[in-house]
């Protein structure tokens, strides 16, 4: 059983590596393009348990926040999204290639966070619409 | 229970027991690729407000506070809007543009028939201390803070509006479109019940510590007016509760004992 169960993380480890290896070639099966988070940041848990424990994180904290009003603990929506909002459109969920929609879109799991919560990093937002305000003539 | 002469193995409870204690540094590693994160989570429900190992968390709703608001009618200036168009920047609210657009606060001018006297004031949820809203809801979206803020949980909210049908302020307002460009501390979408908040993201943050207020009775201040002076109802030392001591200030729809959190003066 345990030589069974050692093969897991090492099949997972295979799987995301193949995901890393899309830009270098036509691989066999198509994989999800994972963008990389903001440079100079570490995440809040290691890679691995991430993938597989984000929803039961966020799960667990939006109750504390929302009813006991605690905010700013380990596990914060607003927190993923200021990482890994896309450089390119500020947001994790907004173009088919940003963080959370090409894994979401890979796995075919509707995310029904960004049905009410912004995708967009607050202070990319705020930046974008100040070069967008500066930009006008 | 070991019988005695069996080889001392750890019982079931014990592992978990001593898995359940080690999980607040983090998630406890079963086997190769399976982790008890369930127990680790368990075991650490109030570490955050607690302050556990590298919590940053800020405490919380505490239940000694009762927010609420004081509102001074001979003060409120018929025709402004200035609250109102705060709530909606604060949290992203759209220009209503029909009857049935939603609204946190909107301006009501009244005038009384005895006397001819005109004026107006402002109206939100009364963020009750016995809310109907809460009574009524079938799932438990509607609920009330340990602090008097009453709050529509989204995540459980069906959209059934049974709240909206008991509220007598007419407070709430259902989204009925889809919602974009949120602000990040507004969650708010299409389908669910939603109110005044009490500016909860700006309380939670620790704001109202150091003087802060919520958005519409910082436009007011700020327009010139002070008709709107939020605190603490349960600290005898805030203003709020200073002046509701002295001056005899007025509920809306006070036979309905529904005890709101929000004061009038001057009605």
């Amino acid at each position: 059983m345990r030589r069974v169960l050692s093969f897991l993380p090492t099949l997972a480890l295979a799987m995301f590596a193949t995901a890393g290896m899309a830009a270098d070639g036509p691989a066999r099966t198509p994989v999800p393009a994972i963008e990389k988070a903001a440079a100079g940041t570490t995440c809040v848990a290691p890679t691995e348990v991430m993938r597989r424990d984000h929803m039961k994180f966020l799960k667990h904290q939006r109750d504390d926040t929302v009813h006991g009003g605690i905010r700013g603990a380990k596990f914060s929506l607003k927190g993923c999204i200021d990482c890994h909002a896309s450089a390119r459109t500020g947001s994790v969920a907004s173009a088919p290639g940003d963080f959370c929609a090409s894994c979401h879109a890979y796995a075919a799991v509707t995310i029904d966070c960004f049905e009410c919560h912004t995708p967009k990093m607050r202070a990319r937002t705020a930046a974008l619409a100040a070069s967008a305000a500066q930009g006008k003539p | 229970m070991n019988t005695p002469g069996t080889p001392s193995r750890p019982s079931r409870r014990a592992f978990l027991g001593a898995a359940a204690a080690t999980g607040a540094t983090g998630a406890v590693l079963l086997a190769p690729g399976i982790q008890l994160v369930e127990v680790a989570q368990a075991a650490a429900p109030n570490a955050a407000s607690a302050g556990g190992p590298g919590a940053t968390a800020l405490p919380g709703a505490n239940p000694r506070v009762r927010w609420g608001l004081l509102i001074d009618t001979t003060k409120c200036a018929p025709g402004c809007t200035d609250c109102v168009s705060a709530c909606r920047t604060e949290h992203g609210l759209p220009e209503p543009k029909r009857r049935t657009d939603v609204q946190w606060i909107r301006k009501i001018e009244i005038k009384a028939i005895d006397t001819g006297r005109q004026g107006s004031l402002p109206v939100m949820c009364q963020h009750c201390a016995k809310p109907p809203c809460v009574d009524v809801c079938p799932t438990g979206a509607s609920f009330k803070r340990a602090d008097g803020v009453v709050l529509v949980d989204r995540h459980l909210c069906i959209g059934c509006r049974y709240c909206m049908m008991a509220c007598p302020y007419k407070a709430r307002s259902f989204v009925h479109e889809p919602v974009t460009d949120q602000k990040p501390d507004a969650p708010r979408g299409m389908g669910c019940v939603e109110s005044c908040t009490l500016c909860v993201h700006r309380i939670d943050a620790g704001h109202m510590a150091g003087g802060g207020s919520t958005a519409c009775a910082e436009a007011c201040t700020k327009a010139g007016h002070g008709a709107i002076l939020f605190g603490d109802l349960n600290d005898p030392h805030s203003e709020i509760s200073r002046r509701v001591k002295e001056i005899r200030s007025t509920v809306l729809r006070a036979d309905l004992r529904v005890e709101p959190g929000v004061h009038y003066l001057g009605l």
